[in-house]
């Protein structure tokens, strides 16, 4: 299953709290993130890879970026 | 892509390295004791400077804080990172600011300074980083329960700008009135003539250091207060291990420039009433968790673009009024008269704050 997070306009550790609820279930199979700053970006991709999850894709559109994380 | 070098492993370390070092170089310039930098008491400094209190041996315009937003500002320009935001409950942000900056006088120190008088010997530091870490682990507590002060907004670059360019107008003062030999008072500005506040390195040291360390720290997005949340509540040791560094870093350079002196009793700008060493820094711990950053922190967003870290910092300059304008900030004598009341009454503030800003912000 897939599943977007808005996380937009949330400075840390906000984003990482949401991504870190998101895993709970352990059902999602990949997990978009939506982040509006760099150091947001940095520490989902952190947190996501100390929980054994594979950062796939970080794109950049405008200000903001969609992290796509993936379970192995 | 290119990497950011400073957000990785060895980026963080370098950076807890360089604040170390230059932090003792600072002192060794003419910064006062255990005091190379210290966000809490030259943002104190400064309130002193413009007159917001008249706490005589306190008031000089540190070019170190206005160094830290120019250079987070410069860095933030420079790697397409200034992203201009507000709106996240400026005026809880501005309340938290005040209370943590009045926490942190009367422990004497913000966590940076915490940590630097720890690598000169200052004993009652490992009291006040103990309260430090008892703030922060509260404000965990919080955080886990969904507090949180809503989104911001992306916004007009000039919002961005704004604080970033109250710094340069605070440093065209500098220039325009420096200080003169022997006069407390230059143009609009007040200078010590003795205390911490006339202790100070050459003003283009300051700044240029100033400069360095914010430029790094936004890079690496070093936190003193990150470094324990992300310990208590995702048990990541990345920050903390910028702060380490620091730690480490510091002491050498004070062991090689003679300025290590290990004990409790007469340590420089400090007190002993150990009891409110820890209940002054749990209350500033508290308030940058709830807030998000710790002082240098909030600096250095200040400088690419958060206008709601601004509001925080103007919060501590006002809390630093608030605090020698009623005697609340301790001395090394002791706590103030009424510096006891003012942390009760902090404690209760965050405390509400804290358990009433709550929103589900699954964000699905």
């Amino acid at each position: 299953m897939s599943i977007t997070i808005d996380a937009r306009g949330f400075s840390c550790p906000q984003p990482v709290l949401m991504f870190m609820e998101a895993i709970k279930s352990g059902n999602e199979k990949e997990i978009i993130m939506l982040v509006d700053t760099d150091a947001s970006k940095e520490n989902v991709s952190r947190a996501a890879e100390s929980k054994k999850y594979n950062v796939t894709d970080i794109r950049q559109q405008g200000d903001e970026y969609q992290i796509t994380i993936v379970k192995d | 892509m290119v990497k950011n070098f400073f957000a990785g492993r060895w980026g963080i370390i370098c950076v807890g390295a360089v604040i170390g070092i230059l932090a003792g170089v600072l002192q060794k310039m003419g910064n006062p004791g255990n005091m190379g930098i210290c966000v809490a008491c030259f943002e104190r400094d400064i309130a002193g400077a413009l007159g917001l209190h008249r706490a005589g041996v306190v008031q000089y315009m540190r070019p170190e804080i206005i160094g830290f937003v120019l250079g987070s500002l410069i860095a933030a320009l420079s790697f397409k990172e200034f992203k201009p935001r507000s709106g996240s409950a400026p005026i809880a942000r501005f309340v938290l600011g005040v209370f943590a900056m009045i926490g942190a006088l009367v422990f004497l120190g913000c966590p940076w300074r915490a940590l630097l008088r720890l690598a000169g010997g200052d004993g009652n530091a490992i009291i006040g980083l103990l309260g430090l870490a008892g703030g922060i682990w509260i404000g965990v507590l919080f955080l886990k329960n969904g507090y949180n002060l809503g989104r911001s907004q992306a916004t007009h670059k000039s919002v961005g700008l704004i604080f970033p360019l109250i710094m340069l107008g605070f440093l065209c003062l500098m220039f325009l009135y420096p200080q003169v030999a022997g006069e407390n008072k230059s143009g609009v500005l007040l200078y010590s003539l003795k205390g911490p506040g006339a202790m100070h390195a050459p003003l283009f040291i300051s700044l240029v250091i100033g400069l360095v360390v914010g430029f790094a720290a936004q890079r690496s997005r070093f936190c003193t207060m990150g470094a324990f949340r992300d310990l208590i509540l995702f048990r990541h040791i990345h920050l903390l291990t910028g702060l380490i560094s620091l730690v480490l870093f510091a002491f050498v350079t004070n062991f090689v420039l003679g300025q290590f002196n290990p004990g409790f009793e007469g340590q420089p700008v400090a007190h002993t009433m150990q009891v409110w060493n820890f209940a002054g820094m749990v209350l500033a711990g508290l308030a940058f968790a709830l807030a998000g950053g710790c002082p240098g922190r909030q600096l250095f967003l200040s400088g690419e673009g958060d206008g709601d870290a601004a509001v925080f910092v103007l919060g501590m300059i006002m809390g630093a009024a608030i605090a020698h304008n009623f005697g609340l900030a301790s001395s090394p004598k002791g706590v103030g008269p009424h510096g006891i009341a003012a942390v009760a009454v902090g404690l209760i503030v965050c405390l509400f704050i804290g358990f009433t800003m709550r929103k589900n912000i699954k964000g699905v």
